[in-house]
C-alpha cells in the first residue's frame, strides 16, 4: 500500500475517533464540564496520544520477538522504553526514599517534587559519586589496553561479547565501561569548572555594566558583540589550535588552555543575560535606597543585586553548563579537546562512531558509541529537570 | 418592579494555595435591575473584585466557584458551557479593568480594538462599528473624536485611555458592565471627567453596572445601592442615600469615619529661624527636558512640609534633587544652614545619613530576598556601626517603635507581610539612620484607607517623639489636610502657591489650587451633579487645566 494513503486514512481515522470519543464521553458522563467544554482538538489530542502508546507497547512486544531480523529491527526503541520505564521506576523509589529519609526540611522539598526532578538529582548524584570515585569503581584502568579488541556490548559470548568486559571494548582494546566512568571525571569536572569560570567573569562584569552605565557599559557591550559575532565553535577550534602550539606537549596546559577559551567564549551569553536582568533590578528603590545610604559598587553588586538575579542566573547555570559539556565533546570529537589517552566522552563517540554502520543488522555493534552519547545526553536532561525545578520553586509559580 | 436583570445567591468561591483550597468569598447575595448601578467597596483582599469577575461566570487561575448562582437574564452562569458564556460574554456582559494603559493591546489601534467585538459578535459590520466607536468618543466627551481612534493606547493620557476602554465596553451595547476600579489609578482632577462620562452613558443606555472601587466618595457618586465586603464577607448593603447617613454595621461606619484623623495647625514658623532644609531656586532637567524652575521653599525643624500637585508636576523631581539623585542645573540646597553638594556622590556619610527617604511602593523599596531583620539592621551597622547583640537590640526597639512584635517579625521576608506591615518597615529603616529629615513620597496612596490611616498616625507620633521634619509628597488633598503644617502645590515644575495648612484650605486660592480642591470627591451622593452644574460639563478635568 502507497504510504501517503496509509497516512491519509489514518489521520482520517482518528479524527473520526476524536469525534466519536467526545460524543460518547458526554453521554456517558451526562455532560461533564470536562467532555462539553472539550474542543475537537483535544479530543484528537487524546486519540492521538492513545494510538501512539499502543503502537509503542507492540513495538516493545516486537523488540522481543525470538525471530532475531524482527528484534533487531526494533532493538533500539526496545532498550529506550525499557530504559525509560527504568528511570522513572528508580526517580519514583528515590523521591519515596527522600520522603522518608532525612531532616524535616528535606522531607518537605522531596513531597512536592516533581519525578522529574527527583530522577534529575538521582541522576546527579550518580554522575558525581563516579566521577569523584572513578578510580575505585572502573574495573580496569583509563589507558590500559587488555587483550580483545572490539568485543561487542552486551556481555553474551553467543553474540560476540565477553561477560569480563560488560560494555564490550574499544578498537585497541581498551574496557569501555572503565573509559566511560573516567570519561565522567574527565569530561563532567572540567565542564563544571568551565562554567563556574564562565559565570563568574559574566555575571560580574554584567552587574558591573549595569549598574555603572556609560562608557563603561558601552565598552563592554561592544566587547561582547565582536565576541558573540563570531561562530563560537569555530572560534574556538580556532584558539584552541593556537592554544595547542602554545602548549606544545604539555597536555594539562593545554586542558587548562581549554577551560579558559571556552570560560571567556560562554562568559559573553553569561554577560549579556546577567546585564539585562541587572538593569530591571537597579532601577528598583531599594537599590537606590542603597546609593543614598552611601554603599559601596561590591556591596551594591553582591548583596542587592545578585540574591534577587539568582533565579534566571540559576537557570542559565543548567543550560550554559550543558551547551560547555556539548562544546567540550565536539573539541574533542574534532581531536583539539581531552588529549588521549584520557578518556572523553566526546573522543569516544568519535573513535567508535563508524559502528553506527551496523544498526540495521547488528544493533549490539552498533550501541557501542551511543553508550557515550547516552551519557552525555542522560546528564544534560538531568541538569535541565532539577533547574526547571528550581526556577519554578522560586517563581512560585502555583500549578 | 422590574425584572432583575443579574442574580448572585450564596455564592462561594475557593482559592488554592499551598495544595489545599482556602475560602476567599464566603456566601454573597445580590441582585440588580436593569439599568441600575451597584458599588461594591472594601479593602484589598476583601474580594470585590473576585465576585465582580464571578458576575460574568469567571474565575482567575487557581479559584473555582464553590457554591451557589450567578443567573444573568435567565441562564446560569456558574455551569453554562463554554459556547454559552462567549455568547454572553463581550456581548452582553462587558468588563472595564483597572489599568487601562495594561489592559489595551499596544500593537493596535484603539478603534481596531474597539470593533473587535462587535463585529467577532456579528452585532455590527466594522465600519458600522467604526462609525459607532466614533460616536460613543464624542458622547464620552473625548477630545478630535473622529480621529483619535486611529491613535496607539500610547498616544493618548491615562484618563482618556480609561474613557476609551469604557466606549470598547459599550461597543456592543451590553446589558451589564462590570468597572473594576476604573480611575483609581488617575489623578483627582482627571478622574472627575472619567466618573462624569461613565455615568452619563451608564444613564443615557439604561445600562445596570457593577461598580468596585475602595474610594466611598467615589462610589457615592456611581451607585444606586452599595454594598460593603470585608475578607470574603458581606458586611451589609443599602440604598446609597441610606448607607451615606445611616450605617448599621461598627465596619462601615469605621470607614465612614477614616477620613476625620486631622492634627491642629501648629503654630506659624518665627522668621529669622534657621530652616532644616531650604530648597533655593531649583531648576533641573532630565536631559535637555526641563522639569523644574526656580523651585524654593523652606522645611523647618518638627514640621510637615506637603508638596501636592498631579502626576507630572514635579514632586517626586524636587525630592530627587534634595536627595541628590538629580543634581540641579541651578540653584542651591541648604541643610541646617549648610549647603549640601548637589551630587549624592559627592555628600558624606553623615550628610547621607540626615535625610532619609521612604518611598511609595514598599513593595520595589524593600529588597525581596533579606529578611527584614537584615532590612532594617544594614543602616544600623552601616551608619551607627553597631554588631551582634547591640545591632538586634537596636533594630527590636526600632519595630517596637512602628509597633511591630520583634520576635515575630524579625525574620520574615517582605513577602511574608502586608502591604501596611512593609510600610512600616520601610519607616523603620528610614528611622534607623536616625535622620533629622524625612522625604515622604507617596508613601500612603498605595494602601487602604483603614491601614493609609494607621501609617500617618504613626509618622505624626514619630515626629512629635523624635522632632522630625518630613517633606511630605502626595497627590491626595484627604492626607494633606490631616497632616501637613504647610502645603507647597506644584505646577508643571513650578511653585503655584505656598502657606501654612489653615490658609490654603480658606479661600481666596489660586485657581489651580481651587480647582484641585473642588475635584477631590465629597461623601455627598450629589457632589458630582452640582459640580458639573457648577462647572458646566465642558469644563472639566484636562479641559479646565488647559485653560489655565
Amino acid at each position: 500500500m502507497n504510504i501517503f494513503i496509509a497516512i491519509v486514512l489514518w489521520l482520517a481515522a482518528i479524527a473520526a475517533a476524536g469525534w466519536v470519543f467526545r460524543f460518547v464521553g458526554q453521554k456517558v458522563t451526562g455532560n461533564k464540564p470536562l467532555f462539553r467544554d472539550m474542543s475537537y482538538g483535544v479530543a484528537v489530542g487524546y486519540i492521538l496520544a492513545a494510538v501512539l502508546l499502543v503502537w509503542l507497547g507492540w513495538s516493545y512486544v516486537l523488540s522481543r520477538s525470538p525471530d532475531q531480523t524482527i528484534a533487531n529491527k526494533y532493538f533500539f526503541l526496545g532498550k529506550a522504553v525499557e530504559g525509560f520505564l527504568l528511570f522513572a521506576a528508580s526517580a519514583w523509589a528515590f523521591r519515596i526514599f527522600g520522603r522518608n529519609v532525612g531532616s524535616a526540611g528535606t522531607r518537605k522539598l522531596f513531597r512536592s517534587m516533581p519525578l522529574t526532578a527527583s530522577f534529575g538529582i538521582l541522576t546527579i548524584i550518580i554522575y558525581a559519586i563516579v566521577a569523584i570515585f572513578a578510580g575505585a569503581i572502573a574495573p580496569y584502568g583509563q589507558e590500559e589496553i587488555l587483550g580483545a579488541a572490539n568485543v561487542v556490548p552486551g556481555g553474551n559470548p553467543a553474540m560476540g561479547g565477553n561477560p569480563d568486559y560488560p560494555l564490550g571494548t574499544d578498537q585497541i582494546g581498551r574496557d569501555i565501561l572503565s573509559r566511560l566512568i573516567y570519561g565522567a571525571q574527565n569530561t563532567v569536572g572540567i565542564a563544571f569548572a568551565t562554567t563556574v569560570l564562565a559565570f563568574l567573569i559574566g555575571a560580574t562584569l554584567g552587574f558591573l555594566a549595569a549598574t555603572l552605565g556609560g562608557w563603561l557599559d558601552q565598552l563592554l557591550s561592544r566587547a561582547v558583540d565582536v565576541l558573540m559575532a563570531i561562530p563560537s565553535l569555530i572560534f574556538a577550534l580556532l584558539l584552541m589550535t593556537i592554544a595547542s602550539a602554545w602548549a606544545g606537549s604539555e597536555k594539562g596546559l593545554l586542558t587548562f588552555y581549554m577551560v579558559v577559551i571556552i570560560a571567556v567564549i560562554d562568559s559573553t551569553r553569561v554577560f549579556r543575560l546577567a546585564r539585562a536582568v541587572g538593569l530591571n533590578i537597579v532601577v528598583m528603590d531599594y537599590i537606590e535606597a542603597a546609593k543614598l545610604r552611601g554603599e559601596g559598587m561590591g556591596y551594591l553588586i553582591f548583596r542587592e543585586i545578585l540574591p534577587n538575579a539568582t533565579a534566571p542566573l540559576l537557570a542559565e547555570f543548567g543550560l550554559r553548563f550543558c551547551f560547555v559539556f556539548l562544546t567540550i565533546a565536539s573539541l574533542s570529537f574534532l581531536g583539539v579537546g581531552i588529549q588521549p589517552p584520557l578518556a572523553d566522552w566526546g573522543t569516544m563517540v568519535r573513535d567508535l562512531a563508524q559502528f553506527i554502520n551496523f544498526a540495521a543488522f547488528a544493533p549490539q555493534v552498533a550501541s557501542a558509541p551511543l553508550l557515550a552519547a547516552s551519557a552525555i545526553a542522560l546528564l544534560t536532561v538531568a541538569v535541565n529537570f532539577v533547574v526547571d525545578w528550581m526556577l519554578h520553586k522560586s517563581s512560585g509559580l502555583k500549578e | 418592579m422590574a425584572e432583575q436583570l443579574l442574580k448572585v445567591r450564596g455564592l462561594k468561591i475557593e482559592g488554592r494555595s499551598d495544595e489545599t483550597w482556602n475560602q476567599i468569598v464566603n456566601g454573597v447575595d445580590f441582585e440588580l435591575k436593569k439599568g441600575e448601578v451597584i458599588g461594591l467597596i472594601g479593602e484589598s483582599g476583601a474580594g470585590k473584585s473576585t465576585v465582580g469577575l464571578a458576575a460574568m461566570g469567571f474565575t482567575r487561575d487557581g479559584c473555582r466557584i464553590s457554591a451557589g448562582e450567578v443567573e444573568f437574564d435567565g441562564i446560569n452562569l456558574v455551569n453554562a458551557s463554554a459556547k454559552v458564556k462567549r455568547e454572553l460574554l463581550g456581548k452582553r456582559i462587558a468588563y472595564v479593568a483597572q489599568s487601562a494603559a495594561a489592559s489595551f493591546n499596544p500593537a493596535h489601534r484603539l478603534i481596531d480594538q474597539h470593533t473587535e467585538a462587535p463585529v467577532q459578535h456579528g452585532v455590527m459590520s466594522k465600519a458600522e462599528s467604526e462609525a459607532d466607536g466614533m460616536e460613543l468618543y464624542r458622547k464620552l466627551r473625548l477630545p478630535d473624536p473622529e480621529n483619535i481612534g486611529f491613535r496607539y493606547p500610547h498616544q493618548v493620557s491615562g484618563g482618556q485611555l480609561q474613557r476609551a476602554m469604557t466606549a470598547m465596553a459599550m461597543s456592543t451595547r451590553p446589558d451589564l458592565i462590570i468597572f473594576d476600579e476604573p480611575t483609581t489609578a488617575l489623578d483627582v482632577t482627571t478622574q472627575i471627567e472619567v466618573l462624569a462620562s461613565i455615568r452619563e452613558i451608564v444613564e443615557e443606555f439604561d445600562t445596570a453596572a457593577i461598580y468596585i472601587t475602595h474610594d466611598l466618595a467615589v462610589v457615592a457618586q456611581m451607585a444606586d445601592k452599595i454594598k460593603v465586603l470585608l475578607k470574603g464577607d458581606e458586611v451589609e448593603e443599602a440604598d446609597t442615600r441610606t448607607m451615606l447617613s445611616d450605617p448599621k454595621e461598627d465596619y462601615t461606619k469605621s470607614l465612614w469615619a477614616v477620613r476625620s484623623f486631622q492634627r491642629p495647625q501648629k503654630p506659624y514658623v518665627q522668621t529669622g529661624q534657621t530652616p532644616v532644609v531650604s530648597v533655593s531656586n531649583v531648576t533641573a532637567a532630565y536631559g535637555k527636558v526641563p522639569v523644574l524652575h526656580d523651585v524654593s521653599f523652606d522645611i523647618h525643624a518638627g514640621r510637615t512640609v506637603a508638596v501636592v500637585g498631579e502626576s507630572g508636576s514635579g514632586k517626586s523631581t524636587t525630592a530627587r534633587c534634595i536627595t541628590g539623585l538629580l543634581p540641579p542645573k541651578q540653584g542651591h540646597i541648604e541643610f541646617d544652614g549648610e549647603a549640601l553638594p548637589l551630587d549624592y556622590r559627592k555628600r558624606n556619610k553623615m550628610q547621607l545619613r540626615q535625610a532619609q527617604m521612604i518611598y511609595q511602593m514598599a513593595d520595589t523599596a524593600l529588597n525581596p530576598r533579606k529578611t527584614i531583620g537584615e532590612l532594617i539592621g544594614r543602616p544600623v551597622q552601616f551608619y551607627m556601626g553597631l554588631t551582634g547583640k547591640e545591632k538586634r537590640k537596636r533594630v527590636d526597639s526600632l519595630l517596637e517603635e512602628i509597633e511591630l512584635e520583634p520576635s515575630v517579625y524579625y525574620n520574615r521576608l517582605p513577602s511574608e507581610l502586608s502591604g501596611g506591615q512593609k510600610q512600616r518597615i520601610g519607616i523603620a529603616r528610614a528611622l534607623a539612620a536616625e535622620p533629622k529629615f524625612i522625604i515622604c513620597d507617596e508613601v500612603t496612596s498605595a494602601l487602604d484607607q483603614l491601614v493609609a490611616e494607621g501609617i500617618l498616625k504613626l509618622l505624626a507620633k514619630l515626629q512629635d517623639e523624635l522632632g522630625l521634619s518630613y517633606m511630605f509628597i502626595t497627590h491626595d488633598l484627604a492626607t494633606v489636610k490631616s497632616i501637613a503644617d504647610e502645603v507647597v502645590v506644584m505646577k508643571d515644575g513650578r511653585v503655584v502657591e505656598q502657606g501654612p495648612k489653615d490658609d490654603m484650605f480658606k479661600p481666596p486660592h489660586h485657581p489651580y489650587t481651587d480647582l484641585l480642591l473642588s475635584s477631590v470627591p465629597e461623601m455627598d451622593p450629589d457632589w458630582l451633579t452640582n459640580l458639573l452644574k457648577e462647572r458646566g460639563v465642558d469644563n472639566i478635568g484636562d479641559a479646565a487645566v488647559g485653560k489655565m
